[in-house]
């Protein structure tokens, strides 16, 4: 049995007695995860082996015919510029996707230090820091971005920074609050009277207990960023020409609406909501099954 | 609140590279043209005293001039601000009109067909992007349809300077008694706001749905169920109206969801509003009309939640001012 458990055979079975006695457990929110996983596991393969998907370039100004209807050779059809729209799509998956996990883990990277001192120290630090936080937090965090994103310039690390910004109190909140609450628990009085040191106790006691809800609001946040780096790209701030990006492909798609060239809006579009549903619904079935409670506040 | 966004936003626009006098002149101007403009528009100073000779302007109401057109910065908001006004205030009207009784429906019967269609429903228009929407619209029903205007506020053969005074245009036009320039206002107003009230709506859903399903569970919904009071009573009065508390608390903070929500509906739709300024002055960097129109939405923000505060008292009798 115990040699069982480290063959391939031995990790698929044990993965799925796992999941067949989640599934009994958890119903509907169960298969919400699964749906989001399928979702982005798909999209998550596109910018991996972008070329299974397609055989054409994104920037092949010789794809075909110009602004051609979806057909058998396209599938999607062709822009403007004669590029393959699904190409476009495949490789652009790899900016947008990236862009938006590197800012979401950004601004957990720096919101959640700051919130666990933040909560933890208390005093004149935490009220400064959170009169920031709270600030920035109700201001409409797209029109930060724009702001940081058009006087960054173009690229696709400014882009990110620019979208990282923008999440940094959410973390933040949300960790300063759990370190506010699980500060007073009893077992961090019991470390504390043991002589724990201020660093072991923020880092072995509070961020354990801390970190389940960080990733529902790490897999909701990628979603909230997805839309912010497309909405970015789609007004003109962000990436550079030459980098295929649905938001970018969107906004020139918008140029030729007027004479009804459906498949440059559509699909790309498309991508964008079901990238972020897909990361929505992961969330959703994840909160629900690590924390019941969270979702109903 | 006002003060610290202000002050990031600051900050931000002085440390980040680029800055007016170049956008304006272009990379070539002689040296000593760039030195003699920084001087005239004060940016020569220290960036603390420029902080500071703003700061006491903007206590007395005063935001400033345009660096670089010839105007006051209030001008071009004055100018703006009634068309955002006018497409949100549309936009949240729709948004609450559907999501709210939509989130009511899905609470009568927990975990039934049209209570998972409604959450299907929230979660797929939240996850929509708002410009994509307002693309889908224009081209269903403005190309291939053509029931509706896809751009701006008016058509072009509409007088706008024949009954233009306090930029809003509705209540312009209804002032004056001219509704055939009313019809074409409120025509071009459909899209736009269909778009940000369909986009938002999700959000309404979900609140309503919660919330109800935590009220409809209190012992006096049970109480009022036994003394047989009807079934649409019992939801409406006795449940939605100590639901709505938590929901318009929650309103308060989604407004600046409608704000971003509405700067790309005005890029989508060229609505000549709040947003479209913003993105074309950060592309001047001029400054003190990105600061006036920072200042703008963060003020908003904040009377928002003040009425929402006082709301309370209109909803909920137990709270007195």
């Amino acid at each position: 049995m115990v040699a069982a458990r480290f063959s391939p055979a031995g990790w698929i079975a044990a993965l799925f007695r796992w999941t067949s006695s989640a599934r009994r457990k958890y119903g509907g929110e169960w298969w919400l995860m699964v749906a989001g996983v399928v979702v982005i596991a798909f999209i998550l393969t596109m910018t991996v082996f972008p070329h299974l998907f397609t055989r054409f370039d994104p920037n092949d100004q010789n794809a075909g015919s110009q602004m051609t209807a979806p057909s058998s050779s396209h599938i999607m059809g062709t822009d403007n510029l004669s590029r393959d729209v699904w190409a476009r799509i495949v490789y652009g998956a790899q900016t947008i996707l990236g862009v938006a996990i590197a800012a979401a883990l950004l601004s957990a990277i720096i919101g959640i230090p700051l919130g666990l001192l933040s909560g933890f120290a208390g005093g004149v630090f935490d009220r400064i820091l959170s009169l920031i936080m709270d600030s920035v937090y109700s201001f409409p965090g797209l029109i930060l971005a724009i702001a940081f994103a058009a006087m960054l310039g173009p690229g696709v690390i400014n882009i990110t920074l620019a979208v990282a910004v923008v999440y940094i109190p959410t973390y933040f909140r949300l960790v300063r609050g759990q370190t506010l609450s699980i500060k007073e628990e009893v077992y961090v009085e019991a470390a504390r009277a043991i002589g724990a040191r201020r660093g072991t106790i923020l880092g072995r006691y509070i961020f354990p207990n801390v970190i389940a809800t960080v990733v529902v609001v790490l897999s909701l946040n990628i979603a909230d960023a997805i839309m912010t780096e497309a909405a970015l790209s789609y007004i003109g701030l962000g990436l550079p020409a030459g980098i295929p990006d649905w938001g970018m492909d969107l906004s020139m798609g918008k140029k030729f609406l007027p004479s009804g060239i459906w498949w440059m809006i559509t699909f790309p579009g498309l991508m964008i909501m079901l990238l972020a549903l897909g990361f929505t619904m992961l969330g959703e079935g994840l909160a629900e099954i690590l924390n019941p409670r969270l979702l109903e506040k | 609140m006002v003060f610290v966004m202000l002050t990031l936003v600051f900050v931000v626009l002085r440390v980040m590279p680029g800055d007016p006098v170049s956008a304006m002149l272009g990379g070539h101007a002689p040296e000593k043209v760039i030195q003699q403009k920084k001087a005239d528009l004060g940016l020569n100073k220290p960036i603390g005293m420029q902080y500071l000779d703003y700061m006491g302007k903007l206590a007395h109401l005063d935001l400033g001039e345009s660096m670089i057109f010839k105007q006051k910065v209030s001008q071009p908001i004055l100018e703006k601000l009634p068309a955002t006004l006018e497409l949100t205030f549309f936009g949240l009207l729709l948004s609450l009109g559907i999501g709210i009784p939509l989130g009511v429906f899905a609470a009568r019967r927990r975990r039934s067909g049209r209570d998972y269609g409604a959450r299907l429903y929230a979660n797929v228009v939240y996850c929509i992007p708002v410009f994509w929407m307002g693309l889908l619209l224009q081209l269903v029903f403005g190309i291939f349809l053509g029931w509706f205007p896809i751009a701006g506020r008016t058509s072009p053969r509409v007088e706008v300077s024949a009954f233009s005074k306090t930029g809003f245009y509705i209540v312009d036009t209804l002032r004056i008694g001219n509704f055939a320039a009313f019809g074409d206002v409120m025509w071009h107003l459909v899209l736009p706001s269909v778009t940000l009230g369909i986009v938002l709506s999700g959000i309404f859903v979900r609140l309503t749905r919660a919330n109800m399903l935590d009220v409809l569970k209190s012992d006096y919904i049970l109480a009022a169920r036994a003394r047989g009071v009807p079934e649409r009573r019992v939801v409406y009065n006795h449940g939605l109206r100590n639901a709505l508390i938590p929901i318009v608390t929650m309103l308060g903070l989604q407004f600046a969801l409608l704000l971003a929500g509405a700067i790309l509906t005005e890029s989508t739709f060229s609505w000549p509003g709040m947003g479209r300024l913003l993105l074309e002055r950060i592309y001047l960097r001029d400054y003190p009309v990105i600061q006036g129109v920072i200042v703008v939405y963060t003020l908003f923000v904040s009377v928002i939640s003040l009425v929402v505060d006082l709301l309370y008292a209109a909803i909920d009798p137990r709270v007195k001012y």
